[in-house]
């Protein structure tokens, strides 16, 4: 009986590793940006980050994300990572309460980004493009939190063990990055993204990110509590997603003006 | 949550199970590789819901905020203090001194939402002004009281007491004339009081072809306008500097329904690019004439037309604005004591420099017309002014320490005036509810009577201490 079970358990390993074999590193990096980044065509989450220094002082923020995928030329074609749309609406702290950050992300150039400040009704237009700089004062960057674009990089399969493929990724402009290189650990089920190490021009490992908890939500797996660590300055940040959802059918409209005025609290809880 | 390694034919067990059920292989998998692998690129450990028993998606609802209350409020303590570098005889040495307590309640009513914002504030350097909301004086400063809803679709109404903003210049304004408080702008209150509030109905328009805002302020809401309390300033009647002895009492209009004031803002946004069209009907917001026979300082009839584009340009975010003030009083321009018509030009550009470091540029021009009339008709003795007043600014903002600390400058240089305003500003957040800022407004200037120039000996630095709180 356990032979039987070992011989089965060995059909699945060799049929999973075949797969493997098959499928090229800019594949499995477009399915691990389309599980990262691409659930659905919408989503909304509230995420609680606490960011702690390297003397061990927490910073909190409570913020809800909205996100909504641009449709592609041809709908029925499911390959795309296309332009998105981000709206982030801050509860914490309190200095920040009720501002709206909102993105307009754009694969094939810089980003549009508005802040919405309440006290003011001043809708301000941020200058800011740069993509590898802090998200709200995190250990996060705004790459990290919408996504890199996959052909900034090029990727390199260094290996399939049974969980994962190791892939070390080298930017194809070295003057637009703070990093030389990093290597991701992309789980091989679900594409989703466990651990990276990125490289600092010398070569030495200076941040890492990792996945700490995965929850099936809609079937869909997804990282709901994750975590920055800069190994320079000693900081860590956690992001924790909560009461996360699916297709929600948020409209177009919601990225616009009107709703940085007015929350949409229909989406906001 | 404890992890523990599976032996290969339990995952095989299971997979093949799974597949048996025609049920994809979602959570399950092989576990890492057994440690002994080369250390650089050793397996991280799973993270909890991947490669265990099924994931547990319960847990999604359990972790929304735990205290849920029918309102949320949200405000500060912000202690703030501030001195002349140099002596007023017309002013106090102290420029401020203030404690506010600021709260902020919204709350819905079914499909209303209401909005009320309210500062308490205790001053010992201001002479105690009896309480007047219409004009933020007194131991309260209503700063928001309206309601909010979608009457359709297409259709968003707010009505009461807001704070209004639009337009596309940084700290400079054409198309937006919501009333300002530039004394609390001057002193060095936080920069969020130079907005000060409108009692009004506000009208939002939603279509695809463009969008409408309209408000309508049934009672004309000025500025809080520079009248010598506070600060000195370049007294045109009498050429000489003035302040608290001087202080302006113009004749406002108050007529509810008579002195209205109304606007309308048409704007799309085309792929980033954001166009818009304004028009305006009221008065000067701050005084900008005096009454023929009673020569009290008042608000002239004003109309404003203009428009704006801001934009993505070279890498940083490009602005341009324009506006038309006809000063329906003197058209002509040739009546000495009402301000003649002018065109007003803005161009902005902003750019993020190096990481966390921005700079902004903006050219400024106020262009006067008929300004042959204006000087013909000028008394003798007066200042003129120039036909066009020029004003360049540069603003330049450093975050550091996780963006916990904020260098800021903003300079205002006028060329033609020769003079100058600068805001030099550092923040401090010690903590998420506590921040620590100091700052100047430094004023300098060729001449006396210029509008920098005039608030020389007002030159003022401050300090804060702001304190945060909110429930739930």
């Amino acid at each position: 009986m356990k032979k039987l079970f070992s011989l089965s358990a060995t059909a699945v390993i060799f049929l999973i590793a075949g797969l493997a074999h098959g499928m090229t590193a800019d594949e499995i990096v477009e399915k691990s940006n389309r599980a990262a980044y691409y659930m659905e065509k919408d989503g909304s989450a509230r995420v609680a980050m606490r960011i702690t220094d390297s003397r061990g002082r927490e910073r909190n923020r409570n913020f809800t994300i909205l996100r909504r995928d641009q449709p592609g030329p041809n709908p029925e074609d499911d390959t795309y990572c296309r332009n998105q749309k981000y709206y982030v609406y801050f509860h914490l702290p309190a200095d920040v309460n009720k501002m709206v950050f909102m993105v307009w992300k754009h694969v094939d150039r810089e980003d549009d980004r508005w802040l919405y400040l309440p006290a003011l009704d001043l809708v301000k237009r941020i200058a800011a493009t740069e993509k590898r700089t802090s998200f709200v004062g995190s250990d996060f960057f705004y790459e990290d939190v919408s996504g890199r674009n996959i052909t900034d990089d090029s990727h390199v399969l260094e290996k399939a063990d049974p969980t994962y493929y190791v892939l070390m990724n080298t930017p194809k402009d070295k003057g637009l990055v703070e990093f030389s290189r990093y290597r991701t650990w992309i789980h091989k089920t679900t594409f989703l993204t466990v651990k990276v190490e990125y490289f600092d021009k010398q070569g030495e490992k200076y941040r890492e990110y990792e996945a700490l908890k995965v929850d099936t939500v809609q079937g869909i797996p997804t990282v709901t509590r994750s975590r920055m660590k800069d190994l320079t300055a000693g900081s860590e940040t956690t992001l924790t997603y909560s009461q996360v959802k699916y297709a929600i059918g948020l409209p177009e409209t919601i990225f616009t003006e009107r709703y940085l005025r007015r929350p949409p609290s229909q989406f906001i809880r | 949550m404890h992890r523990k390694k599976m032996p290969y034919f339990r995952a095989g067990i299971i997979a093949v199970a799974l597949l048996c059920c025609f049920r994809p292989a979602a959570a399950q998998e092989a576990p890492a590789l057994p440690s002994g692998l080369d250390r650089r690129t050793a397996p991280p450990a799973l993270p909890e819901g991947l490669g265990e028993t099924p994931a547990d998606n319960s847990a999604q609802e359990t972790s929304g905020p735990a205290l849920s209350l029918p309102f949320s409020l949200t405000g500060f303590l912000d202690v703030r203090g501030g001195t002349r570098l140099q002596s007023d005889r017309y002013e106090k040495t102290e420029s401020l001194g203030e404690t506010r307590l600021q709260s902020e309640v919204s709350f819905r009513l079914k499909k209303v939402g209401v909005k009320l914002t309210g500062d308490l504030i205790y001053d010992p350097v201001l002479d105690r002004p009896a309480l007047r909301l219409g004009r933020g004086e007194g131991w309260f400063d209503l700063r928001e009281a309206h309601l909010f809803f979608t009457l359709f679709r297409f259709m968003d109404i707010k009505a009461g007491r807001q704070i209004m903003t639009w337009g596309t210049g940084d700290l400079l304004f054409i198309n937006d004339l919501f009333p300002k408080d530039w004394n609390s702008f001057f002193i060095g209150r936080d920069v969020e009081y130079l907005k000060a509030p409108c009692d009004a109905l506000r009208i939002s328009l939603y279509f695809d072809l463009a969008n409408i805002d309209l408000y309508f302020a049934p009672e004309f809401d000025p500025d809080r306008y520079l009248d010598g309390r506070q600060l000195s300033y370049w007294n045109t009647g009498e050429s000489r500097r003035a302040g608290r002895d001087r202080v302006i009492r113009p004749r406002r209009p108050s007529g509810w329904f008579d002195d209205w004031e109304g606007g309308c803002r048409i704007f799309k946004n085309i792929g980033g690019y954001e166009l818009a069209g304004y028009a305006y009907a009221g008065f000067w917001k701050s005084p900008a004439g005096s009454g023929k026979n009673t020569g009290k300082p008042m608000f002239p009839d004003l109309r404003v037309y203009g428009a704006s584009f801001r934009g993505r340009f070279f890498n940083g975010i490009g602005t341009i604005e324009f506006g038309y003030y006809d000063s329906g009083e003197d058209r002509h321009g040739d009546d000495p004591l009402v301000r003649n018509s002018e065109m007003r030009l803005l161009i902005g550009y902003e750019r993020e420099l190096r990481r966390d470091f921005t700079a902004g540029l903006q050219y400024y021009l106020e262009h006067m017309r008929r300004h042959n009339h204006y000087r013909k008709t000028l008394p003798a003795g007066a200042y003129p002014r120039d036909r066009n007043r020029q004003v360049v600014t540069l603003r330049l903002t450093q975050l550091l320490y996780s963006q916990n600390l904020t260098l800021g400058l903003f300079l205002y240089w006028s060329p033609s005036d020769s003079d100058l305003y600068a805001r030099p500003n550092i923040q401090y957040k010690i903590s998420d509810d506590l921040a620590v800022e100091a700052g100047g407004n430094i004023f300098s200037g060729r001449h006396d009577h210029t509008f920098f120039g005039q608030f020389e000996k007002n030159t003022n630095l401050y300090v804060s201490v702001r304190k945060y709180f909110s429930l739930p």
